[in-house]
């Protein structure tokens, strides 16, 4: 068990990694520089995963997201010409009434989180007894018995999405 | 200093969530707005972990899973989308593109 100051510091550590790329993915001018600032995100949500104790998602979140997502919307920048678009305004003209209405949802969300703070103390992680069984094989056991359906309609929902975007992105059908 | 809890995680998320739906309302470039929305499901992600962590039970990282597959397969069209609007209009910039707008 590590010391309750290491898992303080990790998760310190992580936040800072997800929220600094996410503010610096939404404010850079240059898209190939918001795709990077992505990653380093994207590679701290993972590590919040980690430290949660969900290894599996882990390793999904890091070789699907920044080994197939990010490299699909580099693939996207690359293949798009964005040297016209950098030049130009980056916010359009609603940007004042946007960011109002999200101060005002940020508002709500933080009062609510204020106010249920106690309603979220759950039992200890030590009352229940250390399983035998690794997070994948758990999550296999639940994947392929209870959520059998869910997940062979995922595989339909991912092949009308292959056929979708190459269609879509064809020159000529 | 208080340990970690589910309390920490979850206003993580928020503030993830809040910054996507900045980036969604605010940017121009469709690219930065697919990547806006990728955070917002990351932050959802972020939730449902936290929560399956909490109340030991094995169906929010199934969730989780579920909801990273809807974002594979949302990404892969939106991209598909964006390189065939590309080729028609010429632009990534969502304002410029108002054909529908009366």
């Amino acid at each position: 068990m590590t010391p309750t100051y290491v898992n303080t510091a990790l998760f310190y550590i992580f936040s800072l990694l997800v929220l600094g790329g996410a503010i610096l993915t939404i404010t850079c001018r240059n898209a190939v520089r918001s795709a990077i600032s992505l990653i380093v995100s994207l590679l701290g949500v993972a590590g919040i995963y980690l430290m949660q104790q969900a290894e599996f998602l882990f390793a999904v979140q890091i070789v699907l997201y920044v080994g197939g997502i990010m490299v699909l919307f580099l693939f996207v920048i690359m293949l798009v010409n964005l040297d016209q678009a950098a030049m130009e305004r980056q916010f359009n003209r609603h940007w004042l009434v946007a960011l109002t209405a999200v101060a005002v949802v940020a508002a709500e969300v933080g009062y609510f989180l204020y106010r249920g703070k106690a309603a979220f103390q759950f039992a200890e992680p030590a009352a229940v007894a250390p399983s035998a069984l690794g997070n994948t094989e758990v999550l296999a056991d639940a994947l392929f018995s209870e959520y059998l359906l869910p997940f062979e309609i995922a595989s339909i929902l991912l092949l009308v999405a292959v056929i979708g975007s190459v269609i879509m992105a064809k020159k000529r059908i | 200093m208080s340990p970690i809890g589910t309390f920490h995680y979850l206003v993580l998320s928020s503030a993830l969530l809040l910054i996507g739906t900045v980036g969604v309302l605010t940017r121009r470039n469709v690219v930065v707005i697919l990547m806006s929305i990728e955070l917002i499901l990351n932050a959802v992600n972020i939730n449902l972990v936290a929560f399956s962590q909490a109340l030991h039970n094995i169906d929010g990282q199934i969730f989780a899973i579920f909801v990273i597959t809807d974002a594979v397969a949302e990404a892969a069209v939106g991209l598909g989308i964006l390189i065939a609007l590309f080729r028609n209009k010429e632009t990534v910039l969502v304002d410029e593109i108002d054909l529908l707008k009366w």
